[in-house]
């Protein structure tokens, strides 16, 4: 299959839905000419139309709100915040509308909405455009969050997203944008609540989310040389959350360790560590179930500081090679 | 019929009627929704609009039912005017399956969106970003709709106020803002608020008409509103209305108005926009007491109707959280 970038595999899922799909539109600050400040919309302003790929003044809550009132009213709006960061601006539409709407009306209103939200540290954007805010947004019912980690996730997943009746925080990685792989050309969908099992193990489970599950992937393989076998797994969708996968394998390899690049306190770790002391798998249980996770810190500018403030394959490697020699 | 018959140049008899009859049942509605509330049926707060009849009654008078209603929580007269039926509306208040959010949403998020109503927003402010992307929608679908969002003086000083009317008027959107300025924002004066004289003028920083009328006068509000739709529809962009008026009542359950006099309250009720309109459209007090007794009627089935109503089955409590 021909590889391509995630960035790539984005636009094509925009391109192919919004040929396919009247009601798409996107709505961001500089989608159109200049492309998304990622390049991820590119040219779909010249190819859709400035009405089709709509800029926007430097307006969060409105393009938020934008999306609600379009989404109600029988349109699958895609919005751009461009950085995850500034999605604080538009918290209101999305907490207390975007969330509510449906519940409140009694069922009988649905908002089909995709907010991307380009997020995450490791460019030297310093404090301000380096967050991993999704937990946030898990901690809210009626919204469902996604996180892809690969270009092939990111289409498929971007694809049900637009897909889906309700509305959906999507999560991009700004370090993922570059990385190639194998992605079909065709359209299709990959389920919301599905997590996936990118490798098979039998001494640890890696439970990862987006940039995480590279690192942990990247991890195992050194793992491997050790003769530790890390299973990792990625869950891709936050909310819902597909828990089987997960606890059957912390059954079958006992441990568990979960690593994600948002700042550990409050961080979806907890929710997910709590998910499977709760489940049957607790009774497998051999060690601890452990997190590992962004620093309670801003993300600091200085190269060196940056890089230490969010687990890096090396520290995963350590971490699980602790777990799985009972050392903590 | 000929113009000059028309009631204010608007109204046919039919129709005053009609309208006359829709601000009598609000304010029943609202009072017997106080009392509901003093009996601890109703559940909760509300914000009543007693005296701000008016408006609702002329601005949905000057739209079709196809286009889009945003409200506000203070507005149960708006949601009776779009065409709300009275029983699931009471039902709602008191929380009952049958109500028009299944006991849900109350009085602060009622909606009807099959109705193109599009419900009424607990959050100041917060449907005037919707109404873009209603505007947005209606302009992509290429239908000659246009979408109506009321907002309350407090509403014009959120940030969501100016990112909202910034991007409809720049994309020429069919909106109509209407401001129903009643002089207070809970307990904070318009001056004490504000540094100009009329919310309006704030529509020449988005290059948009923008007009402040009287909003206890029912023609005022209908031609205000009806103008806006007109430009609306030829593609003129949005219009910003502030209709002026006065809640009779505190803001809601927990309001003791330390914060205005007597007085002031005494001044407005003598400008009660119902008796204003009843003579304007020469409804004599016989027709008067007819009215009485209908809303009186109606008001009493809606009551039954939801008393009657079942409870929201526990099973269901999950229901609606995700489409």
């Amino acid at each position: 299959m021909r590889e391509i970038t995630y960035r790539e595999a984005l636009y094509e899922a925009l391109d192919q839905v919004m040929a396919k799909d009247e009601r798409v539109f996107l709505i961001g600050e500089d989608i159109g000419i200049y492309g998304g400040a990622f390049g991820v919309s590119a040219d779909l302003q010249q190819k859709y139309g400035k009405e089709r790929v709509i800029d926007t003044p430097i307006s969060e809550a409105g393009i938020a709100g934008a999306c609600v009132g379009a989404a109600i009213t029988g349109m699958r709006p895609v919005g751009e915040i461009m950085f995850s960061d500034f999605v604080v601006l538009s918290m209101e539409q999305l907490v207390l509308q975007a969330a509510k709407i449906r519940f409140m009306f009694g069922g009988k209103a649905s908002v089909p909405m995709v907010l991307r939200l380009p997020g995450g540290s490791g460019t030297g954007a310093s404090g301000q455009h380096s967050g991993s805010y999704e937990n946030w947004f898990v901690h809210v019912p009626g919204l469902k969050v996604v996180m892809p980690s690969t270009p092939y996730d990111a289409k498929g997943l971007l694809l049900a997203s637009i897909e889906d009746n309700n509305p959906v925080m999507f999560f991009e990685h700004k370090l993922l944008y570059k990385v190639k792989g194998a992605v079909p050309e065709e359209m299709y969908t990959i389920p919301l609540g599905k997590s996936n099992v990118v490798r098979e193990g039998k001494d640890l489970t890696i439970v990862a989310t987006s940039i995480e599950v590279m690192r942990s992937l990247e991890a195992a393989e050194q793992l491997a040389q050790e003769g530790i076998e890390v299973e990792v797994i990625d869950p891709r969708t936050l909310n819902p959350l597909d828990l089987e996968p997960i606890t059957q394998s912390v059954i079958k390899t006992g441990k568990a360790l979960v690593v994600h690049e948002a700042a550990k306190t409050g961080g979806f770790g907890g929710e997910l560590v709590a998910r499977i002391m709760e489940s049957e798998a607790f009774a497998y249980l051999d060690a601890p179930v452990r997190r590992l996770a962004g620093l309670d810190t801003p993300i600091p500018y200085n190269r060196n500081l940056e890089y230490h403030t969010v687990p890096q394959v090396e520290n995963i490697v350590e971490e699980a090679r602790k777990i799985v020699q009972g050392v903590y | 019929m000929e113009k000059e018959k028309l009631i204010g140049g608007v109204f046919t008899p039919d129709e005053a009627r009609r309208l006359l009859y829709l601000m009598m049942l609000t304010r029943a509605f609202e009072e017997n929704a106080e009392e509901l509330y003093a009996l601890g049926k109703v559940h909760g707060t509300m914000h009543l609009s007693i005296g701000q009849e008016a408006i609702a009654a002329g601005a949905s008078s000057a739209l079709t039912r196809n286009d889009y209603l945003l409200n506000t929580h203070r507005g149960h007269g708006h949601f009776l005017a779009w065409g709300g039926d009275l029983n699931r509306m009471m039902a709602e208040f008191l929380g009952k399956e049958t109500g028009y959010c299944r006991g849900r949403g109350g009085s602060m998020h009622i909606a009807d969106v099959d109705a193109n109503n599009l419900g009424a927003n607990g959050v100041v402010a917060g449907n005037l970003p919707i109404a873009v992307g209603v505007g947005l929608s209606i302009k992509t679908r290429k239908t000659d709709q246009v979408a109506l969002t009321l907002f309350g003086d407090g509403a014009a000083n959120e940030g969501a106020f100016h990112e909202s009317l910034n991007m409809a008027s720049i994309w020429n959107l069919p909106v109509i803002y209407l401001c129903e300025n009643n002089l207070y924002a809970m307990s904070t004066p318009f001056d004490v608020a504000f540094k100009i004289e009329e919310i309006s003028t704030r529509a020449s920083a988005y290059g948009i008409k923008g007009v402040t009328t009287d909003g206890n006068d029912v023609v005022a509000v209908h031609k205000a509103v009806r103008e806006a739709a007109q430009r609306a529809r030829k593609g003129d962009g949005p219009t910003l209305i502030e209709a002026i008026t006065y809640r009779w009542r505190g803001h809601s359950k927990s309001d003791r108005q330390a914060y205005r006099t007597r007085d002031e309250v005494k001044e407005w009720m003598e400008k009660d926009p119902i008796p204003r309109f009843a003579k304007k459209i020469g409804v004599q007090e016989k027709e008067m007491e007819e009215l009485r007794q209908r809303v009186k009627q109606d008001i009493q089935n809606a009551v039954a109707f939801a008393e009657n109503s079942p409870e929201p089955d526990l099973n269901t409590i999950l229901e609606g959280v995700y489409a």
